[in-house]
């Protein structure tokens, strides 16, 4: 059985499973309600100098029909006054010494104020602390945050302040909202970081109300730019994540954050070198209770991969991610349709001839036609096919039933079929059809040794130009 | 137009909607599901081919005005087409989600979604700008196939008369249709928006003397007639007792039937018969039989048809004939098919009790009423066209709907009106007609 436990930054953990530093982590009631529910750790929503939040909050992007693919946010930092904070995290650490109680920061930039906060926290039990150089809202105009957080020499004085005093190892939370996130990275390493947690929430505005032309969320017909999170910023996030974690200045233990809601994406966090993951949006949407599996999937799937720590595999796929000119050119892979599974929708036809190379048709010509060219029909001349066909309502008693289509579930004019002389490999077909594996792509053996554009273009003298 | 409509709360009532409405939240939700098919086979099976995705995606943007415009682009009678459809054997039955394991996308009720709230909106049938133009056609019969073509010609400038027998107009679509799928109210709504394009729309019942007149006054002239009268049961026991299908349903849904006896036979196993079995059900008869000569393969009723007519309670005598009616018993023989495959009628007879007996056993054609307008080829009583253009043999005479087809879809219908329309402003030199 696969074994949970790790140690970030000389942090026990008895498992990667961290809350976010946000709503769910904003008191100590529910930090252990939480801990009830199987999180390993939380980052306490972060402390300072109380302020006084709007209402309302929070804005979200639906996509097709599913809530909340994208959520943001204009909430401040705790609205509670700090001594509560810290008398609530000694309760909460008195009461679950095995878990992680981290606790963030943001304070005034001024070095006695940072000392003074740090020895707070500190005493009162928290395992670390996260310096918020990220809230990309409200805090920001105040000097705080990301204002601390885009400016590389800032991150690295506070960073440097907080090293001073602190007994218990700092994490540094890089904000996204910055040209190159390796910047920052490198000066809170610079000034002595144990950690780094990435990424903080990017700006955003989810969406304008047509009817009131307020953009969302609405605070007396105004609003703000928000922090997005969510399932829509994963992607940003593993590629930043994957960008520190590659870069040797930069390269600490990382606590990944960005869209993190199932076992899958933490696993993803994992194999580019995270050593725990953070999680909000998905327990603002659904509860604490969605731990559960994340931890029996993480679990599950180390058994069937053979891991038996996280170790085992973090960072495994660091070295698969490289840049554009050391890719092999002469691999090639076509798109190949399973007949059988096809169900004749035809998206994979239209996605090739309007958003790719014109390769997949419907037409089931195959081979030359004029010349040495294949000539397919386009797709508006099957649409204007279809208007212009006379169909009549199937009545059972006088009508012969519909020709049969053999092993086939789609109709065979329907089935669309892959030129693979002219397939360039691009997945375009293989995304948008509905259905598993129905296309997939197959390699297919070009006779050539592998060659990058590197190595092209060192061999022919010619110099890069972009 | 003729008479104002007041529905009958009695019959409103024993007749609530077999499907009711989405609401928004479930059309939004049944809208995203779609997958939006390229060349969608259920736009290919849609007989006015409606593009289906494009309106499916319009509720799905918030777009509801603009999937409704859609939907009338290519079909006028949308708003009643989504709810009389089989559409099991037609877009839904087609839908590629059947292949997937998962229930085809509700075509129809999203269909219906879209055009209920443009109609509820106030909203009116979009016409395109063009000149009017000098040429007038006549429809014959107010039916959906003369509704389709007057609407399309309008479309292309044409001025067109609908001249209709009857007092509401819209034929089997105001007079023939099972009121728990459309209500006489929402068929007369329909009409009032193609009449809203400028289609005139006359209750005048067109003679045989009146279409040398029709010809001097019109430049085209469309035949939407329909079928003639039911079939009359032909056994002895006379007419006593005896309603045919059609005034059955015309007759509840106009409110002047509110009652048949405590036990109905209705003869025959078509989609017609199970319509008057259903409705004998919900008008208070205990006993409600369909008696039909053949076995359920051979019945011509859709299986979700007869599906819904056992759920009604409506029990089925296979196998049984009609051959005598004598005071509220009706006389039935055994039947079978012999070795050469012909029907055959037994010895053995069954007794059925019937206050009153309901044939539906098809409706025989006009050819008798037609064929004497001159030079317009009959074939096996319907009218011999062109499919694609509608055109009879006789150059100023196009046709569409039952008195072609033998009896289909009201979507049926509607293609062949607007086939015919488009063959019409063709023939008469009008540019531009519009595709899809």
């Amino acid at each position: 059985m696969a074994n949970l436990k790790t140690t970030f930054a000389g942090i026990e953990c008895i498992n990667p499973f961290w809350l976010a530093s946000a709503p769910p982590t904003n008191c100590g009631e529910q930090v252990m309600r939480a801990f009830d529910a199987g999180w390993g750790g939380a980052v306490w929503k972060t402390i300072g100098e109380p302020i006084t939040n709007v209402s309302s909050r929070y804005s979200s992007v639906d996509w097709a029909g599913q809530r909340m693919m994208g959520l943001n946010n204009i909430e401040l930092i705790s609205d509670r006054p700090i001594e509560v904070n810290l008398a609530e995290i000694a309760e909460v650490k008195r009461r679950y010494p095995k878990h992680v109680v981290i606790a963030s920061l943001m304070v005034e930039s001024r070095r006695d104020v940072w000392h003074e906060m740090v020895k707070r926290a500190e005493d009162a039990g928290s395992d670390g602390l996260e310096l918020n150089f990220g809230c990309p809202h409200g805090m920001s105009e105040r000097g705080m945050g990301s204002a601390v957080g885009q400016v590389p020499e800032y991150a690295q004085m506070i960073t440097e302040w907080v090293k001073e005093v602190a007994r218990t190892p700092v994490l540094v939370k890089l904000t996204p909202n910055i040209t190159d996130i390796r910047l920052v990275a490198r000066a809170a390493k610079q000034g002595g970081a144990d950690a780094l947690s990435a990424i903080n929430t990017i700006n955003s505005i989810t969406g304008i109300d047509l009817n009131t032309f307020t953009p969302r969320p609405n605070v007396d017909g105004k609003s703000s730019h928000g922090g997005y999170c969510g399932p829509a910023v994963k992607p940003i996030a593993l590629n930043m994540v994957q960008s520190v974690m590659a870069d040797p200045a930069s390269v600490l233990p990382m606590s990944a954050i960005g869209g993190i809601g199932s076992w899958r994406d933490a696993a993803e966090f994992l194999l580019v070198g995270a050593g725990t993951v953070q999680v909000c949006t998905a327990v603002m949407h659904y509860g604490y209770r969605i731990v559960e599996d994340m931890i029996d999937g993480l679990s599950q799937w180390m058994d069937e991969k053979g891991f038996s720590t996280l170790d085992d595999f973090r960072g495994l796929s660091l070295p698969r991610v490289t840049e554009w000119k050391h890719l092999n050119l002469n691999y090639k892979i076509v798109a190949q349709i399973d007949e059988s599974l096809c169900i004749g929708c035809d998206l994979c036809h239209i996605a090739c001839w309007d958003g790719a190379h014109q390769c997949i048709h419907t037409d089931r010509v195959s081979g030359p036609v004029d010349g040495h060219v294949e000539v397919h029909r386009k797709p508006m001349e099957a649409v204007h096919a279809t208007m212009s066909s006379i169909a009549v309502t199937r009545i059972p008693k006088m009508d012969p039933p519909a020709v049969s289509q053999g092993h086939y579930k789609a109709p065979l004019a329907r089935i669309p079929r892959v030129d693979e002389t002219e397939c360039v490999g691009c997945n375009l077909c293989s995304l948008v059809c509905p259905v598993e594996d129905c296309i997939t792509m197959k390699e297919v053996p070009v006779g050539l040794a592998p060659e990058t554009w590197e190595e092209r273009t060192a061999k022919l003298g010619i110099v890069e130009q972009c | 137009m003729g008479t104002a409509f007041t529905p009958h709360a009695g019959i409103t009532a024993r007749f609530p909607e077999l499907k009711p409405a989405l609401t928004p939240q479930a059309a939004m939700v049944e809208a995203n599901r779609c997958l939006n098919c390229f060349d969608a086979p259920c736009t290919a099976a849609c007989p006015t081919h409606i593009d289906v995705p494009r309106f499916i995606k319009k509720i799905a943007s918030g777009n509801v005005a603009g999937s409704a415009r859609s939907i009338l682009e290519a079909n006028v009678l949308g708003g009643s087409c989504a709810r009389v459809c089989p559409v099991e054997v037609l877009c839904e039955g087609s839908c590629v989600m059947h292949h997937r394991a998962e229930k085809p996308i509700m075509i129809g009720r999203l269909q219906r979604y879209a055009m209920d709230n443009f109609y509820g909106r106030g909203l009116q049938i979009p016409v395109r700008q063009r000149p009017e133009l000098p040429l007038r056609v006549a429809c014959v019969g107010g039916g959906p196939a003369s509704l389709g073509c007057a609407a399309e010609l309008r479309q292309a400038g044409v001025q067109v008369t609908v001249f209709d027998k009857r007092d509401l107009a819209g034929g089997l679509n105001t007079y023939g249709v099972a009121e728990y799928k459309l209500r006489v109210s929402e068929s007369l709504r329909e009409i009032e928006a193609i009449q809203s394009m400028g289609v005139e729309i006359l209750q005048r019942e067109i003679g045989l003397e009146d279409f040398a007149a029709l010809e001097r006054e019109f430049d085209a002239i469309f035949l939407g007639v329909g079928l003639g009268e039911m079939h009359r049961l032909r056994i002895p026991g006379g007419d006593a007792g005896v309603m045919d299908a059609l005034d059955l349903i015309a007759g509840y849904k106009t409110g002047e039937i509110l009652s048949v006896g405590r036990t109905v036979a209705v003869i025959g196993c078509g989609n017609t018969a199970i319509d008057a079995a259903v409705a004998s059900k919900r008008l208070g008869a205990d006993e409600v039989h369909i008696v039909y000569r053949r076995g359920p393969e051979e019945m011509s009723a859709f299986g979700f048809e007869y599906e819904h007519a056992l759920q009604e309670g409506v029990k089925f005598l296979w196998w049984r004939q009609p051959i005598a009616l004598e005071a509220g018993t009706l006389l039935c023989a055994e039947t079978s098919i012999n070795e050469a495959g012909e029907l055959v009628v037994g010895e053995m007879r069954t007794q059925l009790t019937a206050e009153v007996v309901v044939p539906a056993i098809g409706q025989s054609p006009l050819a008798e009423w037609l064929s004497s307008v001159k030079g317009i080829q009959f074939a096996k009583g319907r009218v011999v066209v062109d499919r694609a253009t509608g055109a009879t043999s006789h150059a100023k005479y196009f046709a569409g709907g039952d008195c072609v087809n033998g009896g289909r879809e009201v979507v049926d219908a509607v293609a062949d009106g607007k086939r015919a329309a488009r063959g019409i402003a063709a023939a008469l030199g009008v540019m531009e007609v519009a595709h899809g």
